[in-house]
């Protein structure tokens, strides 16, 4: 009983949480009324087996995310495969294979189509086998469980009933959604990280109702029963409504008594739970949305082929069958070798119409080769191992988390290399979440020596930029002579900067390697080890070091093994503060109702002092306020306020001597932002105990105080409180970029891309990570773009609106009025804005401002927004999307932009499991986009456009010689070749094109990024460049037969005196096609490996081959094939001359168009080329340096563009000095 | 987070095990193969390449050329069109019926030789509008019946020349029915010259496609007789004529072998030739011409051959000398970094 009492007292305070300014908990709830349906679950606690019977048989907690299972499996992917068009297409054309209409063997048409679809079927299927094997892993996770009689035991997930009693553990994923009973600590609150659900990184508090808190152990739940009624399952992550029924009452439950299945148990040793909702009827499953199937731009328009090539084929199908069709009435009558008097089916004179028709389906077989079905084979089969090419990139491998990129789909490896912009994630994906104090400014001194990364980076980027610098001062004439001299200068310096360089990066490592506390990065000796107290100024700094071990809502933990603490706090910020704190001397080690213990070791290490501070009060932070403080009063009964906040904030409310560092500490803070750091002002001030006293009866009252404006006064209080500080100081912690981001950022805007923020975070926070991956810099006009908190409660939505829309308006004409050329502009949306942005009357405008601007931040977005906002860049500018994310709540973006880009190797897989690619770290982008997107990019365009050029080539050909064989459907060639052609003799170059082609290294891709811009332009893949291809294939099928026919036509093709048949010419031609297409291929190629001239070559060896081999075989199957290669052809000069003839007479205008195209309209990729082809980069080395920092496109954001501008801006002050100060100055770029 | 976030970030059941030989194991293996870096070669157009390549095409086109020129003029040919001449006069009228009708429909002609001709001496016959390429009529044959004696009845294909009377044709089809039938005898000086009719046709089809004890049955009995009558005692594999036949040309006029005159013929020779005009081509208005064609290295006459190579080879050494002008007249060094696009158009930055 006494134990209860305390507990019930514990409850009333505000113990752990913070609630000052939240009501008290102790109104008294009614249980929810709700009947009907919606609402009809019901849940025996720990009755499990009351479960197994219909109506209350729940779904089992076997979760499958497969698409087939055994039996399905084959119906269902077979229905996948022939719901695609070609499929059905080829189908059709299988199906009509087996009638006589058809020209060709049914084994011929079906055997491609068997291939294509078992291939597809078996990818479908080993991909559905992976996801298994994930849901079995999951499946598997063990769970303890109530086994009755008191007894818990580990079960598998998928073995969870409704209504099982669970024991979760610390840091142990829940099973189940449960209904929380009790935790390890008295008042039974646990903490929840629900980082897989939405993606936010900080802890929630959930609590128990009180009339289960006594079940706090194994032995209390042998005879605990109890019902839950409650709603049906729903994908509402923050909503519940539901009653339990517990002796003999009812007490109404709220989310806050709901953990949810895949959040996390922090902080807290142990949580009972009741299996309230199982599998699939869990939230976060029903959450789970099927991602969509996405296709590539390219395969898009090579649709758009296949439907003129569907034309066409129509087209000359109705042709043929019309010309058949007259035939057969007008002539055919008359050939009486055909025997028309005895007609069949499908050859009846009389009957012409009907016998056209028929025609029309042999014809759209016969000529099917136009639509190659071996294409979509040969894509799928490239695509696969340009995804494979993908995840085996070494470069592409994180160490620390040894996960290796991968490509999830390979349907949009060409997409990679058009994307024209990247909406990117905040935390996790451009940070690491991670939060460093780094620097301090005490009493207007600066302490902390190391730099920021930002700053390393800074330097790094501004060696290899001065370096070969300055495309401007080259361009413009004056300067030229004075730029040029000053390159020679540097000529012989620019290996030394490599060194320097090279330091820089090694040494930064180093420090990455030692030892290192996490969320302490400062270094400054005159601070550590209890130094301070010689500093002039220690009083102070006693002071900064009270606030930061004082001033914060966190919780110590004790960790065991090492005996320090560790510190759950809201933010990651406030933990670097109590890490920083605790290494200083201020150790916070205990928190209790009314205070705060801190052990102070500054006087005597080994024996830390004990203080107790008494929390009096405490006003907490919130976005809006911007600042938080506690009051408190420590043993000598001192009262004071102890504040931190954004400068801003605080600047404004300090006392008139309270400003003696202002000055200084501004100075420093801005050096800090500079650099990227995120800065908070610590000030205080002391309070009498009259005013205090004074003012908390007026405090309090508010708090008690039921009527709606309580939130106003509690704010005007705490106000009016937070008043006449003194500035003690400001911290500067660093949001720890992740490895790489900004060089990644840099080199990505040099390759033209946009780059787009959109993070769940604070408007200031976003900002500064804006400075820190130079997406924003000094100089650059910031249009924010935000709502007015006036303006907010009280007007209409329309006001609002409007107000929002003249911002932008106002912004637009802004920009439309900026004479100069370098002026950048940078916008800065929060999320309750973007909601009207977004809104179909204004997101027009909102896009045409934000491309406007060089860079776009929105903050405080949603994650419905953040799909909302990528689906409206992806529509509104026709462009290629790609997002990159690394949590949860980025699910939704990923899935809508045109590629989803995970952040693999953290927690939660949600992101990865929606995305197309999966990368360890976000610096891997660059070599994702700028190497493996352009190349398969430039793979798969050049591979489509062959094979169209190859087909046309071939199919055409079938087609004239029905003008000369009366449109009967007979082909010129064996049935043989035409299936072979396809299948082998012509497969492998293709593929090879497509899977091993590079235009450039990997390494001149990443130096020079501007050869990106041949994706998002669509150099390779443009109507211009198709149907040039295409009429190439004209050309070719124009030459390839009639050179042929003419050649064959009556003569002796021998010295024998033998003249040509059926078979023999079709070999001929046949023969010619395939060295055209091959030779054709060997021009396209810039790169030979071993495997392509194996490819290459051997295919026309593989033809010769064949046609000894079907020679060889029984003329019963060989047919007028037999021997034709030995006996007829091969001894016979004319076919020798015929092919050499045939095939440079079709290479001929491809290879006068690339030569003419190289000398005198060159593409980049030519003259890089043709620079290592004569090894000029080694022997100009300055100029290969010079080109690759010109290689860019034209960006404001980015280290280069930051380093451009601080140059121009110098260069101005230069040019003002020359203007007074005479001609004499010399201009150096450096 | 706090600052043993790490040690437990990577707890939770099923994470436990990521321990580090599994993770070593994804590590992607490094070769040269997987990461893209295999030795190549990367040839580039030079100019020099570009006009070598060019001027290489037409030294080797144009002799080509000429030598093919050279061969199709040494080849003699004398082409007498017949099947209007053949007819008498009176029945040019119907022309049709005039060779439907039984009767002896012999035809004499002379041929003058214009040049010596160099035996052997081939002998074609061509014709004209023929559609042997119709696909009923290829497919009308079964390869299987030719070839083994057992297979007789395997006729499926043969449709709709299979049966007669319920029991199998030898030869079937259309194409064998169909069997060209005119007959040629030549004369000179009123001394008979013997036309070859061995060796007409390819020997792996008299030796393994038109079996050997194959013996041609039931063959033209029907009620409509198509073409020439095979003797049913002379097995297939010997009835050359046949089995030139049934090679189906690729084209609705082409030529086929009749026979060889093994001897030498002067020019103004004159030649009686005796002809015996029995094959119906004037249902579908064919042509028919005897050809008389000596053969050189290349075959038969072909100046098309020659003209295209020279065409091809003038075109290259056009070419090569447009390029070779270009890059004297303009000149791009090459891998001059200033026609890079971003120098180009400086506005590119």
């Amino acid at each position: 009983m006494a134990r209860g009492r305390i507990r019930a007292k514990l409850r009333r305070s505000s113990l752990y949480t913070f609630r000052c300014v939240q009501p008290d908990a102790a109104e008294a709830e009614a249980p929810h009324e709700f009947q009907g349906p919606g609402y009809s679950r019901l849940v025996h606690c720990n009755q499990p087996s009351l479960h197994r019977k219909k109506p209350l048989k729940y779904c089992s907690n076997y979760i499958s995310t497969t698409k087939y299972n055994i039996i399905t499996f084959i119906p269902k992917a077979i229905f996948e495969q022939f719901r695609r068009v070609a499929n059905l297409y080829f189908l059709l054309t299988a199906i009509l294979s087996l009638t006589p209409v058809s020209p060709f063997s049914p084994v011929s048409m079906i055997a491609p189509l068997a291939f294509v679809v078992g291939l597809s079927m078996a990818k479908e299927a080993l991909e559905d086998w992976r996801r298994f094997v994930q849901d079995m892993k999951v499946n598997m996770r063990k769970a303890g469980v109530h086994k009755g009689d008191g007894v818990f035991g580990h079960k598998p997930w998928m073995k969870l009933r409704v209504g099982d009693v669970v024991k979760v553990e610390k840091d142990q994923f829940f099973p189940a959604d449960l209904l929380l009973l009790s935790s390890s600590y008295e008042d039974g609150i646990c903490y929840v990280e629900t980082m897989n659900l939405d993606g936010e990184t900080n802890l929630k508090v959930k609590r128990a109702l009180e009339v289960t808190l006594p079940l706090d152990d194994d032995v209390t739940f042998k005879d605990f029963t109890g019902t839950v009624k409650c709603e049906d399952p729903n994908p509402n992550l923050y909503t519940f409504v539901g009653n339990l029924e517990y002796d003999r009452q009812i007490y109404p439950l709220d989310p806050s008594q709901i953990l949810l299945r895949d959040s996390k148990l922090r902080n807290t040793t142990y949580v009972y739970g009741v299996v309230i909702f199982t599998g699939h009827d869990s939230k976060v499953l029903q959450n789970a949305t099927e991602s969509p199937s996405k296709r590539s731009r390219i395969e898009k328009q090579t649709d758009k082929i296949i439907y003129i090539l569907f034309s066409i084929l129509v087209l000359i199908s109705l042709i043929s069958s019309t010309g058949f069709a007259v035939k057969s009435k007008f002539q055919v009558p008359d050939w009486w070798y055909l025997k028309p008097e005895e007609p069949s089916s499908i050859f009846n004179p009389e009957k012409s119409a009907l016998t056209g028709f028929f025609h029309l389906i042999t014809a759209l077989i016969l000529y099917g080769y136009l639509i190659p079905i071996s294409l979509y084979v040969s894509i799928e089969v490239v695509k696969v191992l340009q995804a494979m090419f993908i995840n085996q990139d070494i470069h592409m491998y994180d160490e620390e988390t040894g996960t290796p990129a991968q490509a999830r789909t390979s349907n949009l490896n060409e997409e990679l290399g058009q994307v024209d912009t990247i909406l990117s994630d905040k935390t996790g994906t451009l940070t690491c979440n991670q939060m460093n104090f780094l620097k301090c400014s005490i009493a207007g001194t600066a302490y902390g020596m190391r730099a920021s990364e930002i700053e390393l980076a800074a330097e790094e980027q501004m060696a290899i930029d001065l370096d070969g610098q300055d495309p401007e001062i080259s361009s413009n004439p004056i300067h030229r002579n004075s730029a040029h001299g000053s390159w020679e200068n540097r000529k012989s310096g620019s290996g030394a900067s490599e060194i320097e360089l090279e330091t820089v990066i090694t040494s930064k490592y180093e420090k990455d390697q030692k030892p290192m506390i996490k969320g302490f990065g400062f270094e400054d000796s005159r601070l550590m080890n209890g130094n301070w107290l010689k500093e002039p100024n220690s009083g102070a700094i006693l002071l900064f070091f009270r606030i930061l071990a004082l001033c914060h809502t966190a919780i110590p933990e004790l960790n065991e093994e090492t005996g320090s603490f560790n510190y759950e706090a809201e933010s990651p910020d406030e933990g670097a503060f109590l890490v920083a704190a605790r290494e200083f001397g201020f150790e916070f080690c205990k928190r209790t109702q009314s205070s705060i213990f801190v052990r102070e070791r500054y006087t005597a290490p080994e024996k830390p002092i004990e203080r107790e501070f008494k929390i009096l009060n405490l006003l907490d932070f919130t976005s809006k306020r911007k600042r938080m403080s506690v009051i408190v009063q420590n043993e000598d009964g001192e009262i004071l306020l102890l504040c931190k906040g954004a400068d801003s904030i605080i600047f404004d409310r300090l006392s008139k001597n309270g400003r003696m560092f202002e000055e200084a500490t501004t100075k420093h803070l801005n050096e800090y932002g500079e650099v990227g750091l995120r800065t908070l002002a610590l000030a205080y001030k002391k309070l009498e105990e009259t005013e205090y006293s004074a003012w908390n009866n007026e405090f309090i009252k508010a708090r008690t105080s039921i009527n709606g404006n309580r939130e106003a006064m509690l704010e005007r209080l705490s106000d009016m409180m937070e008043r006449e500080l003194i500035l003690v100081g400001a911290t500067a912690v660093e949001d720890k970029l992740q490895k790489g981001v900004p060089q990644c950022i840099d080199k990505l805007a040099q390759a033209g891309l946009k780059i787009w923020v959109l993070t769940g975070d604070k408007m200031e926070t976003a900002i500064n990570i804006g400075f820190a991956c130079s997406l924003l810099r000094q100089g650059m006009k910031q249009i924010c773009i935000t709502m007015n908190t006036d303006t907010l409660a009280q007007d209409s939505k329309e006001a609002v609106k409007e107000y929002v829309l003249m911002q932008i308006t106002k912004a637009s004409q802004m920009i439309k009025l900026e004479k100069d050329p370098h002026a950048a502009f940078a916008l800065i949306i929060d999320g309750k804005t973007l909601t009207h942005a977004l809104e179909d009357d204004m997101k027009h405008q909102f896009l045409n401002l934000a491309v406007d601007c060089s860079s776009v931040i929105c903050c405080r977005v949603s994650p419905k927004q953040k799909a909302l906002v990528t689906r409206l860049v992806k529509e509104g500018t026709g462009k290629v999307t790609l997002a990159i994310g690394d949590g949860a709540n980025d699910v939704g973006m990923i899935q809508e932009a045109d590629i989803g880009v995970g952040i693999s190797g953290v927690e939660g897989m949600q992101a990865v499991m929606a995305s197309d690619f999966a990368i360890a770290q976000f610096r891997f982008l660059e070599r994702l986009l700028v190497v493996h997107g352009h190349w398969c990019y430039k793979r798969i365009a050049q591979m489509i456009c062959y094979f169209f050029y190859k087909n046309i080539a071939f199919g055409l050909t079938l087609f004239y010689f029905e003008a000369f064989a009366a449109f009967s459907g007979q082909s010129v060639y064996d049935d043989w070749y035409m299936l072979l052609f396809n299948v082998i003799l012509t497969s492998l170059p293709v593929i090879s094109l497509g899977v091993f082609e590079q235009d450039v290294s990997s390494e001149i891709c990443l130096q020079f990024p501007a050869l990106y811009q041949q994706g998002p332009k669509n150099l390779f893949f443009d109507w211009y460049r198709i149907f040039g291809w295409m009429g190439n294939g004209l050309y070719s099928s124009l030459i390839i037969f009639f050179l042929n026919i003419i050649i064959f036509y009556d003569q002796a093709f021998r010295a024998g005196g033998q003249t040509a048949d059926m078979a023999a010419v079709g070999t001929t031609m046949f023969t010619c096609i395939i060295w055209t297409v091959n030779c054709q291929i060997a021009l396209t190629m810039s790169h030979f490996t071993w495997i392509q001239h194996l490819f290459v070559w051997g295919s026309i060896t593989t033809w010769y081959l064949f046609l000894l081999l079907y020679g060889m075989m029984s003329p019963i199957y060989s047919g007028n094939a037999y021997q034709i290669l030995i006996e007829a052809l091969a001894p016979a000069p004319i076919y020798w001359s015929t092919t050499l003839l045939v095939t440079i007479a079709c290479n001929l205008p491809y290879l006068a168009h690339i030569s003419f195209q190289r000398s005198f309209n060159p593409m980049d990729h030519h003259l890089i080329q043709e620079i290592k082809y004569y090894k000029k980069d080694v022997e100009d080395r300055h100029m290969w340096t010079r080109e690759r920092s010109k290689a860019r496109q034209e960006t404001k954001i980015g280290f280069t563009a930051r380093v451009d501008a601080k140059i121009r801006q110098l260069r101005g002050r230069m040019q003002k000095k020359h203007l007074l100060g005479g001609p004499a100055v010399v201009m150096s770029p450096s | 987070m706090n600052s043993n976030a790490p040690s437990s970030s990577s707890g939770g059941p099923g994470s436990a095990d990521s321990s580090a030989p599994r993770r070593n194991s994804k590590r992607p293996k490094y070769s040269k193969f997987t990461q893209q870096e295999l030795p190549a070669c990367k040839p580039i157009l030079t100019p020099g390449w570009v006009i070598s390549a060019f001027l290489l095409v037409s030294i080797v086109f144009i002799p080509i050329g000429v030598a093919s020129l050279f061969a199709s003029r040494d080849v003699v040919e004398i082409i007498d069109r017949y099947e209007t001449d053949c007819i008498p006069l009176a029945s040019r009228n119907d022309k049709v019926r005039y060779i439907q009708s039984p009767g002896d429909k012999t035809c004499n002609r002379t041929l003058t030789v214009p040049k010596n001709m160099k035996q052997p001496i081939y002998v074609y016959y061509q014709l004209d509008n023929f559609y042997q390429n119709h696909r009923r009529y290829v497919k009308s044959r079964s390869d299987e019946q030719l070839k083994k004696l057992n297979s007789e009845s395997d006729v499926s294909a043969c449709k709709p020349e299979d049966y007669v009377n319920g029991s199998a044709i030898v030869p079937c089809g259309l194409i064998a029915w169909s069997l060209f039938n005119d007959t040629y005898g030549f004369s000179r000086n009123n001394q008979q010259l013997t036309v070859n009719k061995k060796g007409i046709s390819w020997k792996s089809d008299r030796d393994h496609k038109f079996g050997k004890n194959v013996y041609p049955k039931n063959f033209q009995s029907g009620i409509l007789i198509g073409g020439a009558q095979l003797n049913s005692s002379i097995p297939l594999s010997e009835q050359e004529d046949l089995i030139v036949w049934m090679r189906t040309a690729a084209l609705p006029t082409f030529r086929k072998l009749y026979g060889k005159i093994e001897v030498d013929l002067q020019a103004n020779d004159v030649i009686q030739l005796t002809l015996g005009n029995n094959y119906n081509t004037y249902s579908f208005n064919g042509k028919k011409k005897l050809v008389l064609s000596t053969t050189s290295w290349l075959g038969g006459k072909n100046d098309f051959l020659g003209i295209a190579y020279l065409t091809v080879g003038g075109l290259c050494f056009f070419l090569a000398i447009a390029f070779t002008i270009v890059y004297l007249v303009k000149p791009r060094r090459l891998g001059d970094p200033s026609y890079l696009s971003w120098n180009r158009n400086p506005g590119g930055h």
